[in-house]
């Protein structure tokens, strides 16, 4: 199936139910869905469990956490080494309000990866010998051990993009395609927010970075003000 | 606690730290740096070494912090705003760690918060946040061809960070080739610890007193040159 154009952020998240998994895009500010957050936001979903790198201090998801929206993080950047601000997610987490899945990086990528890729896996050095790694099935190959990881995917991703076209091609700005394009292949309901949407033919067929396979929906808006906070 | 501050030795600044690890960095080199004290080490690179900074959220060949010019898709790891150098690139994550773990990066630098003298390395979990975050820093960590731990050598109440074991929570084990910190430059080998050198007014018993395993000293044991 390709793509379907929304009006609006509100209207893009018509038909989406309580107690979903939902991806979210972006590293920090990066490529990271805002306008798609709040709509959320203001949806009152709730029972949301989330899967992004990290959460933006009283931003975006980080409203979804103070409103007792989401149950469940699954991120590699979670509780901040210094700062005197805490994020809404760390009180609730420090207060045992909501559950916490700490993912190295890579691990991260590759097991959305291996979702959208419909693998049923992958095998990583990294973690091995760590609280990351405890309870884990470990595998053998060539001598050498890897932990086995599971697929990642999600009821709903959502992230920004630069520019789309009308079927649903992709194309990213700069560092903003980070965990985008992995996220796209791996859930159920892609939701894109672009800066501009475009008639197809007028991207490059060759600087297409996400086809229009993995994108259902996709919405035009400007990128909402958001502060970097460290 | 008066006590052990007024026994401390005076070592480097944070910008002396990072200016001794970046001499570290060859030409040609392609390196990724940790968040914080790391990052510093990009600005004292001198300008005829051509190093290929890489940052895992997806950019390779970057220059440095950027000032007036913020653009919210150009960032850093640690999601500061960043300059681009010609020959730059952008990719995804999945490439990112692609170059991380399959070996292709060949100078890691992380902050750490202890070291143990078989390499391990301990730099994610902080007790008294009650948690921690890990970002790339296991990939990197356990993948580099070659690992720098930059940090101070005490906490700050003066207890030892370098251990016979870690008492925190790993990031990965057997890991860590060098360690800089405002005290001393140590090498992990084989064998256990080598001090190598010294900052400068510093001397070896002291750094051994601030140690907890027992450090050979190298033959050619000298001074810090900055």
């Amino acid at each position: 199936m390709v793509a379907e154009v929304y009006p609006s952020v509100d209207d893009a998240l018509d038909g989406i139910p309580n107690n979903i998994s939902l991806m979210i895009g972006g590293f920090v500010t990066a490529g990271a869905p805002f306008n798609l957050l709040h709509a959320f936001h203001r949806r009152g979903t709730t029972g949301v469990t989330a899967i992004t790198n990290s959460v933006m201090s009283g931003q975006g998801l980080d409203l979804m956490f103070r409103d007792g929206q989401v149950d469940k993080l699954i991120a590699t950047f979670a509780i901040r080494a210094s700062g005197s601000k805490r994020t809404h997610f760390e009180e609730r987490y420090l207060a045992g309000e909501v559950e916490l899945e700490l993912v190295p990086q890579g691990t991260f990528a590759e097991r959305i990866r291996a979702a959208g890729a419909g693998l049923g896996g992958i095998l990583t050095p990294v973690g091995l010998g760590t609280p990351l790694g405890e309870g884990k099935p470990t595998v053998e190959v060539d001598g050498k051990t890897f932990l086995l990881e599971r697929p990642l995917g999600a009821d709903v991703a959502i992230f920004r993009a630069h520019r789309a076209d009308r079927l649903g091609n992709v194309q990213y700005r700069k560092s903003g395609r980070n965990f985008n394009p992995l996220m796209a292949t791996a859930a159920d309901l892609v939701i894109v927010e672009v800066d501009e949407i475009v008639e197809p033919g007028e991207l490059d067929p060759e600087l297409v970075q996400t086809p229009a396979v993995f994108v259902d929906r996709i919405v035009q808006c400007a990128p909402l003000e958001v502060v970097w906070n460290g | 606690m008066a006590e052990s501050q007024t026994r401390r030795p005076v070592g480097l600044t944070r910008e002396l730290m990072a200016m001794r690890v970046a001499q570290e960095l060859q030409d040609g080199m392609v390196v990724n740096l940790g968040i914080g004290l790391p990052t510093l080490t990009s600005s004292y690179l001198p300008a005829d070494k051509k190093v290929l900074f890489q940052a895992e959220n997806g950019v390779l060949g970057y220059g440095g912090i950027a000032g007036e010019s913020y653009d919210r898709d150009l960032i850093n790891a640690g999601g500061q705003p960043i300059t681009l150098l010609p020959g730059a690139s952008f990719f995804d994550s999945a490439t990112s760690f692609t170059m991380i773990r399959g070996g292709h990066i060949d100078v890691a630098v992380l902050g750490g918060m202890q070291v143990a003298e078989n390499g391990d390395l301990a730099n994610w979990f902080v007790p008294d946040r009650g948690g921690g975050s890990v970002g790339g820093a296991m990939d990197l960590a356990v993948c580099a061809r070659r690992l720098i731990v930059v940090m101070e050598h005490v906490t700050r109440d003066g207890a030892p960070r370098i251990l016979k074991r870690c008492t925190f929570p790993l990031t990965a084990t057997r890991c860590v080739d060098l360690v800089v910190t405002d005290l001393a430059l140590i090498e992990v080998a084989e064998d256990g610890l080598v001090l190598r050198e010294v900052a400068p007014g510093v001397t070896p018993d002291e750094v051994q007193a601030l140690t907890e395993p027992t450090l050979r000293l190298a033959s050619d044991l000298t001074e810090m040159s900055l």
